[in-house]
C-alpha cells in the first residue's frame, strides 16, 4: 500500500505581495477609488435586495445549495472520477492538473497542438488564478479577454479588483480613456454612454470571434452524473467563445462539482439573484463534451486543484470550497468597499478571498487577510451558500503568526481575565492610571482615546484609537443608584 | 504517479475525517401555482427589453422588416407564409461570417420559464445549432403556450442534458460599467417573442 498523499497548497495570483494594511492605505487615501466603489457597491446591494426579496422559498434554497456543496466536498473524489467518465463518454479530454503552473502548460500545449497562436477568453477567475494569460504570452499565444470588464482590465495593464465586475474600481469616465488610448479602432468621438462603451466593444472583438479557432473558458459549474459544464453570463462573449471555435478548453477548479443535472435547479436560482441582482442572467450556456455538427468538436477539461485538497484538509475551512463565486460578500462588506480589490493582492478580494486565498497558499503566506475585516457578518446573511465567513476568518487568525509580544500581552490578559478578583482588581488600576490622563484627552479632543501608544503597542494603534478606561464601571454605577 | 493519482489521493487524504453523510434538504418550491403564468412570463420578459407578440398574424408583419433571413432547416412552413425577403436555410451549414451578414434569425425554443423569463433552446425541433441564434442581431422567438413552466425546476426535468442548452433571458446586457444593466453588447440586441396557442 502507498503512503497517504499530503494536501498541497496552490500557487499564482493568491498570494499578496503587501500586508493588507500596507496595500489597502494607498486605495483608502484614493478619493475617486472610494467613490466609484461606493456608488457601485450600492447599486447593486440595491438590486441584489430587490430581486432576493421576491423569492419566498429564498432561505429552503440557501439551506440546500449549502448542503449539496457541503456533499460535494465530501465525495469530492468519488465525484470526480464520475465526472471524467461521464465527459469523456461525451467526448470531451480530461486532464488533471496539481498546480498553477501544471495547468498553464497543459493550456499552452493544447493550444499549439491545434496550431493556434491566439485564443479567445471568456471571463475566468480560475485562469485568473493560475496566470494563464502571462504563461500563454510567454509562449508566443496571444490570449484576448472578451468579457467588458476583462477586456477593460487588460486595455488598461491592470489586474481585476472584484470577482465578478473586474473593472468596478473605474467609473464611465475612466473606461472611456482607456478605450481611447488603447483601442486601435475605437470611435473618436465615442462617449462615456455605458451603451457606447458596450457598442465600441462589440465592435472590437466582432472579427475576432468570427475567426477564433481556439476558446479558453472556466466553469460556473461542472455536474458530476452528466459530465455538463456550465457557463453564466450576460453579454453573449461567453456563447460566442463556447460556440463557434474548434478547439474549446475549459479549466476547472475540481470544487466546482455538482452531483446530478438536476442540483443546477437550486443554483441557477443562487447565482444570478446573488451576483448581478438579477432574476436570471441573460445567457447560460451548458455542453456535453462534443456535439457533432454543432460547436468545438474538440473539447477539453482541465480539473486543476492549486491548493484546494489543503482547503478540503482543514474541516472547519473546508466550506470555503462551497463557494459559486457570486459576489454578494465583496458587495456588502465595508473593508471592501473602502479598501477595493487590489489591496487583497489575490484575484480573490473580499471577505471570501480573506479566508479562501489563505487557505489555497497555506495561512502563513497570507497571514494579514484574516484580519481585513470586522467580523460585523454582512458576508455570512448575503452569502447563498451560506459560508460562515467570520467564523472561518477567526479560525484562520488563531493559525497566522503572532508577534511574541503580543503572544505574551495574551497570556498575561488571559491570566488576568480568567480570576472576577484579579480582573476586578486590574480595571481599578487601568482607571486609577487613566484617570487624569482621560480628563485630559476629553478636553484636548473631545474624547477618552489614545491616538498612538509607544512600541510595541504602536502597532496596534496604528490603525485604532486606544478607547481609555471610564471614569466608574456600570456595576459601579448600578450600586449607586 | 500521474497528476490524476495525485491529486485523486490527496482529497482522499484531506477527507481523512470522515465526515458524515449529507441529507439535502429540498424544501424549496418545484412547482409554480401561480394563476397566470403568462402574465408573468409577459411581465418578466418586457422587463429585461424583450419585445412580445401574440398570435402568428404578427409573423407577417415582423418579418417584413427583415430583409435577410436565416432559418434553421426544420422551421415550421406556416410560421414563414407570404415571406417575400432573402430566406438562408442553414443547410449546409451557414458559416459564422455569412451568419453575421443576416439580419434576423427565426426559431422555436424547447421550455420557457416564466418566473425569471427565461427562454430554453436545446438544438431540438424548429431551433437549430447554437450559432445560428447567437450570431445575427435580431432573434424572433416562436414561444407556444405549452412551452411554459412556472419555476425553474419544472424546466430542468423537460431537458436533456446531452444536448447543448442555451438558456436566453432577455437580449445581450452587460452590467460592467458602474453595474448598471445596459442592453446590447455581443449576442443579439433585439430579442422579439412570439406567443402563440391557447392563453397567448
Amino acid at each position: 500500500m502507498n503512503p497517504p498523499v499530503a494536501p498541497a497548497t496552490g500557487g499564482g495570483r493568491i498570494r499578496t505581495p503587501l500586508p493588507f494594511p500596507t496595500a489597502a492605505k494607498p486605495a483608502v487615501a484614493d478619493t475617486q477609488l472610494r467613490a466609484n466603489l461606493h456608488r457601485a457597491t450600492r447599486t447593486i446591494r440595491a438590486k441584489r435586495a430587490r430581486v432576493v426579496d421576491e423569492v419566498p422559498d429564498w432561505e429552503a434554497l440557501r439551506d440546500a445549495g449549502s448542503a449539496i456543496k457541503a456533499d460535494v466536498q465530501r465525495r469530492l473524489p468519488e465525484l470526480l472520477e464520475q465526472f471524467e467518465a461521464s465527459a469523456t463518454a461525451a467526448g470531451a479530454t480530461v486532464h488533471w492538473a496539481r498546480d498553477a503552473a501544471e495547468a498553464c502548460r497543459i493550456v499552452v500545449a493544447l493550444t499549439r497542438a491545434a496550431g493556434a497562436d491566439e485564443v479567445v477568453k471568456v471571463k475566468s477567475m480560475a485562469t485568473q488564478e493560475i496566470e494563464l494569460n502571462e504563461a500563454l504570452e510567454a509562449a508566443g499565444i496571444a490570449a484576448y479577454e472578451t468579457d467588458l470588464a476583462e477586456l477593460i482590465v487588460q486595455l488598461g495593464d491592470d489586474t481585476p479588483s472584484h470577482i465578478l465586475v473586474p473593472a468596478i474600481h473605474y467609473n464611465r469616465a475612466q473606461i472611456r480613456e482607456i478605450f481611447q488610448r488603447r483601442m486601435a479602432d475605437a470611435p473618436a468621438d465615442l462617449s462615456d454612454e455605458p451603451a457606447a462603451l458596450a457598442e465600441a466593444a462589440r465592435a472590437h472583438l466582432r472579427r475576432r470571434f468570427l475567426s477564433a479557432r481556439v476558446a479558453v473558458s472556466g466553469a460556473n459549474f461542472a455536474v458530476a452524473d452528466t459530465g455538463t459544464l456550465v457557463v453564466v453570463e450576460s453579454e453573449g462573449n461567453g456563447r460566442m467563445c463556447l460556440t463557434l471555435p474548434e478547439t474549446l478548453i475549459s479549466v476547472v477548479g475540481v470544487e466546482k462539482l455538482l452531483p446530478t443535472f438536476t442540483d443546477l435547479e437550486v443554483f441557477l436560482q443562487l447565482l444570478p439573484r446573488s451576483s448581478t441582482g438579477e432574476r436570471m442572467n441573460p445567457y447560460t450556456s451548458m455542453w456535453t463534451g462534443v456535439t457533432p455538427g454543432d460547436g468545438p468538436q474538440d473539447v477539453h477539461i482541465v480539473l486543476v486543484d492549486n491548493g484546494r485538497s489543503a482547503v478540503l484538509a482543514d474541516p472547519v475551512g473546508r466550506p470555503a470550497l462551497s463557494c459559486i463565486r457570486c459576489s454578494a460578500c465583496l458587495n456588502v462588506c465595508p473593508v471592501y468597499e473602502r479598501a477595493g480589490g487590489h489591496a487583497y493582492g489575490s484575484v480573490y478580494p473580499g471577505p471570501i478571498g480573506a479566508i479562501l486565498s489563505p487557505q489555497l497558499t497555506g495561512v502563513a503566506d497570507n497571514a494579514s487577510l484574516p484580519y481585513a475585516s470586522t467580523l460585523c457578518g454582512a458576508c455570512y446573511d448575503v452569502c447563498p451558500v451560506k459560508i460562515n465567513i467570520p467564523e472561518i476568518l477567526v479560525h484562520l487568525r488563531q493559525q497566522a503568526p503572532h508577534p511574541p509580544v503580543e503572544r505574551a500581552t495574551m497570556r498575561v490578559l488571559s491570566w488576568v481575565m480568567r480570576s472576577p478578583r484579579r480582573w476586578a482588581a486590574a480595571l481599578r488600576l487601568a482607571r486609577a492610571g487613566a484617570g487624569p490622563l482621560g480628563a485630559y484627552r476629553e478636553r484636548r479632543t473631545g474624547a477618552r482615546t489614545l491616538r498612538r501608544l509607544p512600541w510595541p503597542a504602536s502597532a496596534w494603534t496604528r490603525s485604532r484609537d486606544l478607547p481609555l478606561p471610564a471614569s466608574q464601571t456600570f456595576r459601579e454605577w448600578w450600586g449607586k443608584q | 504517479m500521474s497528476a490524476r493519482d495525485e491529486i485523486l489521493a490527496r482529497l482522499r487524504t484531506a477527507l481523512a475525517d470522515n465526515p458524515p453523510p449529507v441529507q439535502v434538504p429540498r424544501g424549496y418550491r418545484r412547482v409554480d401555482d401561480r394563476p397566470d403564468l403568462i402574465g408573468t412570463l409577459v411581465d418578466r420578459l418586457e422587463d429585461y427589453r424583450a419585445v412580445v407578440h401574440r398570435g402568428i398574424d404578427a409573423l407577417p408583419r415582423l418579418l417584413s422588416e427583415v430583409d435577410r433571413l436565416a432559418v434553421p432547416i426544420d422551421v415550421p412552413a406556416d410560421w414563414l407564409a407570404g415571406y417575400a425577403g432573402e430566406l438562408h436555410r442553414d443547410a449546409p451549414p451557414l458559416s459564422a461570417a455569412a451568419l453575421d451578414d443576416l439580419d434576423a434569425v427565426l426559431t422555436g425554443c424547447a421550455v420557457v420559464v416564466a418566473d425569471t423569463g427565461t427562454i430554453i433552446l436545446d438544438a431540438g425541433p424548429a431551433q437549430g445549432r447554437r450559432a445560428l441564434t447567437l450570431v445575427p442581431d435580431r432573434h424572433i422567438c416562436v414561444v407556444r403556450t405549452d412551452q411554459v413552466v412556472g419555476l425553474l425546476p419544472e424546466a430542468l426535468t423537460r431537458l436533456d442534458p446531452r444536448a447543448p442548452l442555451t438558456w436566453i433571458s432577455g437580449p445581450s446586457a452587460t452590467s460592467d460599467i458602474e453595474l448598471n444593466r445596459v442592453e446590447g453588447v455581443h449576442g443579439p440586441r433585439r430579442l422579439e417573442v412570439v406567443l402563440l396557442g391557447s392563453g397567448a
